[in-house]
């Protein structure tokens, strides 16, 4: 445990260092800047008025470049150490795979979720002291553990591909393509089976939320719109389904459990296969 | 002690190490030298526990490298040739070897001293800005603070001056005598004075293995 810490200790210390983290804060920094900026705090669009709208572009831009930054960030750190020797010095010294791997899980995902955690926290505090109105406790709460799941599932991906995939080139292209699958081939996949073969919707549906971008979409909807009007008939499958409550928190368990998944497997490769 | 028995790892159907056995003792100041491609690398990547054979086995003080990497890993002190790019400062490396292998910083910064390099002065530094000589110095540096049984030096004095090279034999000179040596090397000139068994590779093989 000593040594978990220590090496996620200095990762978030090279990482606070680094250009990709610079750039990752003023995105989502410089983003909710914007936000205040243009007005969209002030603005009122579809019953969705000043702290709601906000939030809700802000989960759009969130579920677009979150999962691209982590996959990338994260695959071309672990695999460039692996291609430039650093993690053959590393490794020889008495530090056990473990620690070093799960070391620097933590380390990234700090990393990875303060920034946007912070600007989720000031869009609020804007919203709440700024333009007036209560603070949204619950809101800012269920929020953020929305965006703790989204960050564990990527980071889970990401370092599955890094351990499984040892060419810097091939892991970055990996990242893209599992990018763009979860967020839009899927569901245009999907529809076109629904439409060509006629499958059940509800099969649809389901399987449309095994896709973890697709669920901290419809989780974070639901914070704003608990009906899902803005969805349509899929809202109906949802809350029947589930009702709201679960689905919540099935939407902040999946991504977690998923994220979970797929980083042990990635220690399992990690620690069975050739580390070099 | 390391013992090698009948050691097989094969990369893309080529034995990178076919069937190789050594045994190397306590206070063995060995040469291994050989083309390219011949294993060498592999060979020590194998005792840091880094690959995995596909048959035979590797015992470093009874210990089995893939198996209880930490514990072999205590004996081992290890300097690449070539200085990775870690982006870690002088003073968060030092943090993390002395941290993790018990070594007091202190005795970092005297071997550091030993070989002409302050190490006060760059604390701050990240280690991949330091010149090139000043980063193979830290890594030898912090190689003899750790006060292993065995040191493995791949091409260690590739970045060094005349002068620098010159220190780092002179100290190497000082080892105690059951410290084991073991330096991957193309100028066996350079050693000479300090081995006492010549270990040449090919093709994965060990085809000749000679005691001075």
């Amino acid at each position: 445990m000593k040594n978990l810490s220590l090496v996620a200790k200095l990762d978030i210390r090279e990482s606070t260092r680094s250009k990709w983290f610079l750039v990752y804060l003023l995105i989502f920094g410089g983003l909710m800047a914007l936000f205040f900026i243009t007005g969209i705090a002030d603005s009122v669009v579809m019953g969705f008025t000043g702290l709601s709208r906000l939030l809700l572009i802000y989960i759009q831009v969130t579920i677009v470049i979150l999962p691209i930054f982590i996959l990338v960030t994260t695959v071309r750190s672990i695999s460039g150490d692996r291609e430039s020797a650093v993690l053959e010095y590393m490794l020889s010294f008495p530090i056990s795979l473990r620690d070093y791997y799960w070391g620097k899980m933590l380390g990234r995902f700090v990393i990875v979720f303060t920034p946007v955690f912070l600007a989720l926290v000031l869009g609020v505090l804007y919203g709440a002291f700024i333009k007036g109105g209560e603070l949204p406790w619950k809101m800012l709460l269920v929020y953020s553990a929305l965006l703790f799941s989204l960050c564990a599932v990527f980071l889970g991906i990401a370092f599955f591909i890094s351990t499984l995939v040892k060419s810097h080139d091939v892991a970055v292209g990996v990242s893209f393509v599992v990018w763009i699958t979860l967020l839009a081939f899927i569901d245009i996949a999907l529809i076109g089976l629904m439409l060509a073969n006629r499958w059940n919707d509800d099969l649809i549906i389901s399987i449309a939320l095994l896709n973890p971008m697709e669920v901290f979409r419809v989780g974070a909807i639901s914070l704003f719109d608990p009906e899902l009007t803005v969805m349509g008939p899929v809202a109906y499958f949802l809350l029947d389904t589930f009702g709201h409550t679960l689905f919540l928190l099935y939407a902040i368990m999946y991504p977690i459990l998923l994220g979970f998944g797929f980083a042990w497997l990635g220690y399992w490769f990690f620690k069975r296969k050739d580390l070099l | 002690m390391i013992e090698i028995k009948d050691a097989l790892k094969r990369f893309l159907d080529v034995n990178v190490l076919d069937h190789v056995s050594l045994r190397i003792l306590d206070g063995d100041r060995i040469a291994l030298m050989g083309p390219n491609g011949a294993g060498k690398t592999t060979l020590v990547r194998s005792i840091l526990g880094f690959y995995h054979l596909d048959s035979g086995q590797i015992m470093v003080e009874g210990h089995d490298p893939i198996k209880k990497r930490v514990e072999v890993l205590e004996f081992i002190g290890f300097i690449p040739q070539m200085p990775p790019p870690i982006r870690l400062s002088i003073k968060e490396l030092m943090e993390y070897v002395s941290k993790s292998s018990h070594i007091d910083p202190e005795n970092i910064e005297e071997e550091a001293e030993a070989m002409d390099l302050a190490i006060a002065d760059h604390l701050n530094k990240p280690f991949f800005k330091l010149s090139g000589g000043m980063k193979q110095k830290l890594l030898i540096a912090i190689a003899l603070a750790k006060e292993a049984k065995t040191l493995i030096f791949d091409e260690p004095t590739a970045n060094l001056d005349p002068k620098a090279r010159e220190r780092f034999y002179e100290r190497l000179q000082k080892l105690p005598e059951g410290i084991t040596t073991l330096f991957i090397t193309h100028r066996i000139e350079e050693v000479e004075g300090l081995i006492n068994r010549k270990i040449y590779m090919d093709l994965g093989k060990v085809v000749e293995d000679e005691r001075i």
